[in-house]
């Protein structure tokens, strides 16, 4: 990677090592315009743009290699099978997991945790059991264990927030019990930015014997993931997230706590033997594999992983607390501007509102300036109840993402203000 | 930015500001919630309809963005001396500027004031903000309490 001077309308001149010009070439939509502006795309927390060579490999897979996986008494059923384990394979890798075994295809992080609840949850919670969450959860790491409280009686206990989106303190050590029988937690907040320390946490945790499901889907595509570091028992995470296709997703988990569960959705795949009066289950992880997956899509992730992996996590992290310090010390220049989530700990997501301006108001003024942000509640309505707000504007980053990104929403932001003002 | 002078008039940016006829109605005997599940935003409509189904007053609370706000504003005021055969021809004729064909005039003209929200029509997304308000009525007058949602 050459060395580049950082863009010439960035006001800092931060030398950096990080070819993002070169990225940006990797990436076709980066080619176009939106309403006549070059396409300053910060919405990456919602999906996260496609490399050319994810592209390629899809509509190449489909051109040439495709046929049904797992069936193969013909020479491209055995390929397509073959490209769709090696792909589980890169994906154990990314993670970390000891044996890609422990690595089942859904199709994306909210299947992923409801494949959870849905399993382990209804085998293992009872009456009066704790869940124990976070008031920084998205929806989907809420809802699935509110409805298994419903069908088992057991009950959601929620770690509160600090007024800067951390933990507060002592919270999570304070509301571990032994009546807690699980723990589901973001890694990183999609609405708030927080990297929560789950390392300490999953060793807390498993020390009143708890299990833990980390929704890592805001995290992986941020930083280098460490299943086994981690020590976690689950770990949740979006393809389309981490630049791969849309429609597959991962779920890691330990091998004996896949193993001991009863399957998810039944069908085709997941059975090993089907008679009318008794039914067999596959092994781990075909057992919770039911119906044909997204072939293309899984080969395309992996793909995506390789390319990420090309380009060094450590890298893209670096790249992107710059351009987090460098987008926080911007907005702060703005007064009317106050930022949701300070938390010392942040992975490139920057929530904000605008004095005088609706977060949707301001992302239909940045949309006329070419800039994509998210506006609304983030599918984390409890955070925003607890900030006091309805809604906020998001700006969320990528390894693709510019200085020049930054100043086009900053200068974005001064419209909203002469309009507003 | 002219597409946003558009969508953001003066009026609208002026009765987002200040809001007219917000507040709580006490003798209202009409009333609906609004809700617009995709961006949060909410609205409380209360109304006194007389028994010759004339609107003699209404109010609204609740919390949006500029375009819902300000549609909510202009909705009461327009509403207030209406009777509901009047207010439900307003609500297709409103609903016909934010959706229907740019090409055909008219229907602008005869809106008044509400011809404000012409702009919204380029911007699809925005298009439920400014119904919001709207929906809620039409829940209001239809019968008693009910949810109004944009979905």
């Amino acid at each position: 990677m050459t060395t580049t001077q950082s863009a010439p309308s960035a006001r800092d001149d931060t030398q950096t090592t990080f070819d993002v010009e070169a990225v940006r070439r990797d990436f076709p939509i980066f080619q176009q315009t939106m309403r006549g502006k070059p396409l300053v795309f910060l919405d990456s927390a919602a999906s996260a743009q496609k490399p050319r060579v994810v592209i390629d490999r899809m509509s190449d897979f489909y051109l040439n290699e495709y046929a049904s996986i797992h069936r193969g008494v013909y020479q491209l059923s055995e390929v397509a099978t073959f490209e769709f384990e090696k792909a589980r394979g890169k994906l154990a890798r990314f993670i970390n997991a000891a044996n890609p075994r422990e690595v089942v295809i859904t199709r994306n992080a909210t299947e992923s945790i409801n494949l959870v609840a849905q399993t382990w949850g209804r085998k293992h919670l009872e009456r009066d059991d704790e869940i124990l969450l976070t008031g920084m959860e998205h929806h989907a790491n809420i809802v699935p264990w509110q409805m298994l409280c419903g069908e088992t009686g057991a009950k959601l206990v929620v770690v509160p927030l600090a007024d800067d989106g951390s933990l507060e303190a002592g919270a999570y050590e304070r509301l571990l019990s032994d009546r807690t029988k699980l723990v589901a937690i973001a890694h990183v907040s999609n609405a708030l930015g927080t990297i929560n320390p789950v390392k300490e946490m999953i060793a807390s945790a498993h020390a009143v014997g708890a299990p833990v499901v980390v929704d890592g889907a805001q995290a992986a595509p941020h930083m280098a993931i460490d299943v086994q570091d981690l020590d976690c028992d689950f770990y949740a995470i979006s393809g389309h997230k981490i630049f791969g296709p849309s429609g597959v997703g991962i779920l890691y988990g330990k091998l004996a706590h896949l193993d001991a569960m009863p399957p998810y959705q039944g069908g085709g795949s997941m059975i090993h033997t089907v008679s009318f009066e008794k039914t067999t289950y596959a092994e781990v992880p075909a057992r919770f594999e039911a119906g044909t997956p997204d072939i293309a899509g899984v080969i395309g992730l992996g793909t995506a992983v390789d390319y990420l992996n090309g380009i060094g996590m450590a890298a893209i992290e670096a790249w992107e607390q710059e351009l987090l310090a460098y987008a926080t010390g911007r907005l702060s220049e703005i007064p009317q501007v106050r930022l949701i989530g300070t938390a010392p700990n942040k992975a490139a997501v920057i929530s904000f509102v605008v004095e005088g301006a609706h977060p949707h108001d301001v992302g239909s003024i940045l949309d006329q300036q070419g800039i994509a942000i998210r506006a609304g509640h983030h599918c984390a309505q409890p955070v925003m109840e607890r900030y006091g707000i309805p809604a906020t504007a998001r700006a969320s980053l990528a390894f693709y993402n510019t200085k020049r990104d930054i100043d086009a929403l900053v200068d974005a932001i001064h419209k909203v203000l002469e309009l507003f003002g | 930015m002219d597409n946003l002078r558009d969508l953001y008039q003066s009026v609208i940016l002026d009765h987002n500001k200040s809001p007219r006829n917000f507040g709580n109605l006490e003798d209202a005997n009409r009333s609906a919630e609004g809700y617009n599940p995709l961006c949060g935003d909410k609205l409380s409509l209360q109304l006194i309809l007389d028994d010759d189904e004339c609107v003699v007053d209404i109010r609204f609370t609740g919390m949006g963005c500029a375009i819902s706000t300000a549609s909510a504003s202009l909705m009461t005021e327009y509403a207030r001396g209406k009777t509901l055969s009047e207010i439900l021809e307003t609500m297709n004729r409103f609903h016909e500027l934010l959706t229907g064909n740019p090409n055909e005039q008219g229907e602008a003209e005869d809106l008044g004031k509400l011809a404000v929200f012409s702009g919204v029509r380029e911007f699809p997304a925005r298009v439920k903000c400014a119904t919001l308000s709207w929906h809620t009525l039409q829940a209001a007058l239809d019968d008693g309490d009910k949810v109004a949602t944009t979905e």
